[in-house]
């Protein structure tokens, strides 16, 4: 009885309720507070690197900055100029190009068989994924010491290194994507009767492909960060060899160099990387379109 | 229709007749120490349109898995024929993303002509020149007749649905149930409908089973000239025994306003 006069008095309350929120847009006439960003300003990104070489400028133009911390932005030019003439940039960005190339290339090749093993048998599984998993929380870097003692300075250990932080990078995403495809495609490649290869290419491959790229792109990260530690450990080429030199000379200009070279081809990189992702995952819709 | 030979004769007689679409005979299947299915027997001539009601929980989705062969660690005993070309279709369209419309009516076709006969199925689904769009670019009811299409033309004898039509909006409903009518009419392949909808059972099926507690516990042939009209008396009747086997308390306008106050209260 209690609970039917709590249903009866009930209607009463949402009109008085309604009474309040009717009173205020009349008192508040103007659009309501924007909360997202706003418009965007075309090559806006572009305004804060650009005013940051501006400021250097300025800083070294005035003899703020003492050219021995850091050289002018013109002699840097002048510098890289220089470098490109007597052709010793160019060597040494080839070489660097090649060892961060050939790492790149064994590790992707290695994480994701690893991936496809440990993604598509228990057998797999059981056996790959725990000491990968494990691995994982080692930093590729902090293997140097037992790489160096096992392959020795040269070129084997530096391509080791980068591989190894490649591979790892490869396996996690890839291995995280192909196990996450959801059981519902399994379950209608079973009852179209897809054999294991038509399951494999089908379903399984593009179904890990957006963890395959994030994977890629953390490798190419991987790879960089791989090459400038083993360069400078006994090295007699590359970019960050280079810059070792430089070091030893106090030659600010050319680490900058060294420097600027690292960054374009990481960012170079990266966006190759994205391109390729964005027309491969083509059926993909997402917020970024 | 009416006059099948499953069920009730000797089953040395069934083996005389034309092979049944579906035939179980005490068919277990079991989830922990839960008895999903119980000795449960069916049988479905080829080319009979069969719905399967029950409520939630009363073993449909299990049956149709079993009957699919889909159960791969289900415990379970009993026997289980079905033909070789089984279709099935999902409550959802379950088109793969990355492939386009034909690459999906055709995935696992094998041999010459694959892609004609994707055509063919996709015009008569009412989808002709969609063949190149990506899945997402096609409305819920445009997924679900894709879905049709690639069901169809593999030339099931048996086409398995599960609830194909749940997550549809009403008027796309209507249309997929004549579509479906008409697709089944010029094929002809034996279909198991399970549905929770008591009308769209009467309105598309020759023959509603209602699974109750892991058995068949109504086995109803709806004798009724197609296209069906729910305003027709007889279908009004049948609606009514099978909400009643369902256990649904027939409409009465005095409880029902009540429980419904009492659920907003909540």
């Amino acid at each position: 009885m209690t609970e039917l006069l709590t249903h009866t008095t009930r209607p009463a309350v949402p009109p008085v309720k309604s009474a309040a929120p009717a009173v205020a847009p009349a008192s508040a006439p103007k659009t309501r507070r924007r909360l997202g960003p706003g418009r965007a300003v075309p090559f806006g990104r572009l305004i804060g690197p650009v005013l940051v070489i501006a400021l250097w400028w300025a800083a070294s133009a005035t003899g703020y900055l003492d050219p021995r911390i850091l050289s002018a932005p013109g002699t840097v030019l002048s510098t890289a100029s220089d470098l490109v003439s007597s052709g010793r940039l160019q060597d040494n960005v080839l070489i660097s190009l090649q060892r961060a190339g050939l790492g790149l290339f064994f590790g992707v090749g290695a994480g994701v068989l690893l991936a496809v093993a440990a993604g598509l048998s228990r057998t797999g599984e059981y056996l790959l994924d725990g000491p990968l998993q494990i691995k994982r929380a080692i930093p590729s870097l902090a293997m140097l010491p037992l790489l160096i003692l096992w392959l020795g300075i040269g070129e084997q250990m530096k391509v080791t290194v980068i591989a190894l932080g490649v591979a790892v990078n490869m396996y996690i995403n890839t291995y995280a994507s192909l196990t996450g495809i959801d059981s519902r495609y399994v379950e209608l490649a079973e009852g179209l009767d897809l054999s294991r290869a038509q399951f494999i290419r089908k379903v399984v491959v593009p179904g890990s492909l957006p963890g395959f790229f994030v994977g890629l792109r953390l490798g190419v990260t991987a790879s960089w960060l791989g090459l400038i530690v083993v360069e400078q450990i006994n090295a007699t080429s590359g970019i960050g060899y280079m810059m070792f030199q430089a070091q030893q000379y106090a030659q600010s200009d050319v680490i900058i160099v060294g420097l600027v070279a690292y960054g374009i081809f990481g960012f170079a990189s990266d966006a190759a990387v994205r391109a390729v992702e964005r027309k491969v995952l083509s059926w993909r819709r997402t917020l970024a379109g | 229709m009416a006059t099948h030979p499953g069920g009730l004769t000797a089953p040395g007689a069934t083996a005389l007749a034309p092979r049944p679409a579906i035939r179980t005979r005490k068919l277990v299947r079991r989830f922990g120490d839960r008895d999903i299915l119980k000795e449960l027997d069916l049988t479905v001539a080829p080319g009979e349109f069969t719905a399967l009601l029950g409520r939630s929980g009363s073993g449909k989705s299990t049956l149709l898995r079993a009957v699919a062969r889909l159960d791969h660690m289900v415990a379970g005993s009993g026997e289980l024929t079905v033909p070789d070309r089984v279709s099935l279709s999902f409550q959802d369209s379950r088109l793969l993303p990355w492939l386009r419309l034909i690459d999906n009516v055709t995935l696992g076709l094998r041999g010459p002509g694959a892609r004609e006969r994707g055509l063919t199925a996709l015009a008569e689904v009412g989808l002709e020149g969609r063949d190149r769009s990506w899945p997402h670019e096609l409305s819920g009811g445009e997924q679900q007749r894709a879905a049709l299409a690639r069901a169809l033309v593999r030339e099931p004898e048996l086409l398995l649905a599960d609830e194909p039509f749940g997550a549809l909006d009403a008027l796309t409903r209507i249309k997929m149930h004549d579509l479906l009518r008409e697709l089944y009419e010029r094929h002809r392949p034996a279909v198991l409908l399970v549905t929770h909808d008591v009308d769209e059972a009467v309105e598309l099926a020759d023959r509603v089973l209602v699974l109750e507690d892991g058995r068949i516990s109504v086995d109803l042939t709806v004798d009724l000239p197609t296209p069906r009209s729910r305003r027709d008396p007889r279908f009004q009747e049948y609606r009514d025994t099978l909400l009643t086997a369902l256990g649904v308390a027939q409409p009465q306008p005095q409880p029902q306003p009540l429980t419904e106050a009492k659920k907003d209260s909540r």
